[in-house]
């Protein structure tokens, strides 16, 4: 059983996307979901010899909603700070260190940083382990990396035990 | 009724967001600075569009209807990379290198 | 109701489309114009649902897909285009 499905959560993420694309919950289409859901798993699975393992997927759901409830309040601050006067603006660029001993776990770390509250990730840099941070508008760049530490990085590292 | 009102709402919420990415995209003062308006606002503006879609028609079919969310996931996974392309190139612009933001 | 929002939602996005189309011409340097472009895409996915909405249609779901697809690997390629003189390297 292992064998046959080696990513279980990748597995179902394929079905799932399967069965939304094709918009209807017919058993053919249900059918062709679960074998590209085993066969494309099975024929990428070379391509990442060593890759994460999602070992809490309870935390994962929960830094999920945590995700999209911070993206909503992103918006509403930068929407102020757009329509406001752009001359109070203090963007600056910051220097994270991070922990990670992923490469892809850091570049999830980096999309999540994009989506979220006033700040984008510019570079990644895995060989010096950081993040080089641009947030449109910065009072304390010390409690800015504070708070991405612990409110993203850390359930991060919680998910995928690295 | 309240289906209608429901997509009503989402929609003008949608099409507020966006227009506000595109008001950041022309007031913010540099290029780094700018790059925050359209990967948020238009991020979470077709995100409301796309649940309006996403309540309409499964209201007009009777029947849940999750195609539209497609569009959403794929917006949000490729909007990190190409806000992050996008800055890596004006990086590499010598022209463009900050005129307001410090180290 | 639902018409008179559809109807003010084409409009905020046709200026939103407007704005970006300033910043494409406006540039002032190649980066911000492939901003511009890309959300322009973008804008045009909003504007396409919102087609299937007001046409109570699901065809029009299959265009709003195509587009982000291509509009994403446009920016790349373009944005590859500045990165190496390449775009494959």
């Amino acid at each position: 059983m292992m064998r046959l499905v080696p990513q279980p959560f990748l597995s179902l993420a394929i079905f799932g996307l399967w069965l939304a694309l094709t918009g209807t919950f017919g058993a053919g289409q249900a059918i062709l979901g679960v074998v590209l859901g085993i066969a494309i798993p099975l024929l990428t699975q070379r391509f990442w010899p060593d890759r994460p393992r999602l070992k809490k997927p309870g935390a994962a759901l929960r830094l999920f909603l945590r995700v999209i409830g911070d993206i909503i309040i992103a918006n509403l601050q930068v929407a102020r700070l757009v329509l406001g006067p752009t001359a109070r603006l203090r963007p600056a660029l910051v220097e994270m260190p991070i922990d990670i001993e992923d490469p892809l776990v850091a570049a999830i770390l980096g999309s999540i940083i994009s989506l979220t509250p006033g700040t984008v990730s510019i570079d990644i840099d895995f060989e010096r382990r950081h993040i080089l941070v641009h947030a449109l508008d910065v009072a304390d760049k010390a409690a800015l990396i504070a708070t991405i530490k612990s409110s993203y990085e850390a359930p991060l590292k919680d998910i995928f035990q690295c | 009724m309240f289906a209608e009102a429901a997509v009503s709402i989402l929609t003008l919420f949608g099409a507020a967001f966006v227009l506000i990415g595109s008001i950041g995209l022309v007031r913010l003062p540099d290029f780094m600075t700018r790059l925050h308006g359209p990967t948020k606002s238009t991020t979470l503006g077709v995100g409301s569009i796309v649940m309006a879609s996403l309540v309409h028609s499964s209201v007009t079919a009777g029947s849940l209807s999750l195609r539209e969310l497609v569009i959403s996931v794929f917006l949000f996974i490729t909007a990190p990379v190409s806000a992050h392309v996008l800055s890596k190139a004006a990086r590499k612009m010598p022209r463009n290198r900050e005129e307001k933001t410090g180290p | 109701m639902l018409n008179i929002a559809i109807s003010i939602s084409y409009g905020l996005i046709a200026l939103a489309m407007g704005l970006n189309l300033w910043r494409l011409l406006r540039g002032p340097a190649v980066p911000d114009r492939i901003l511009a472009l890309d959300t322009l895409a973008i804008n045009t996915i909003a504007l396409i649902m919102l087609l299937g909405i007001a046409r109570a249609s699901t065809f029009y779901f299959e265009a709003a897909l195509l587009i982000a697809a291509t509009g994403f690997v446009a920016t790349v390629a373009l944005c590859k285009f500045l990165l190496g003189g390449d775009i494959i390297e």
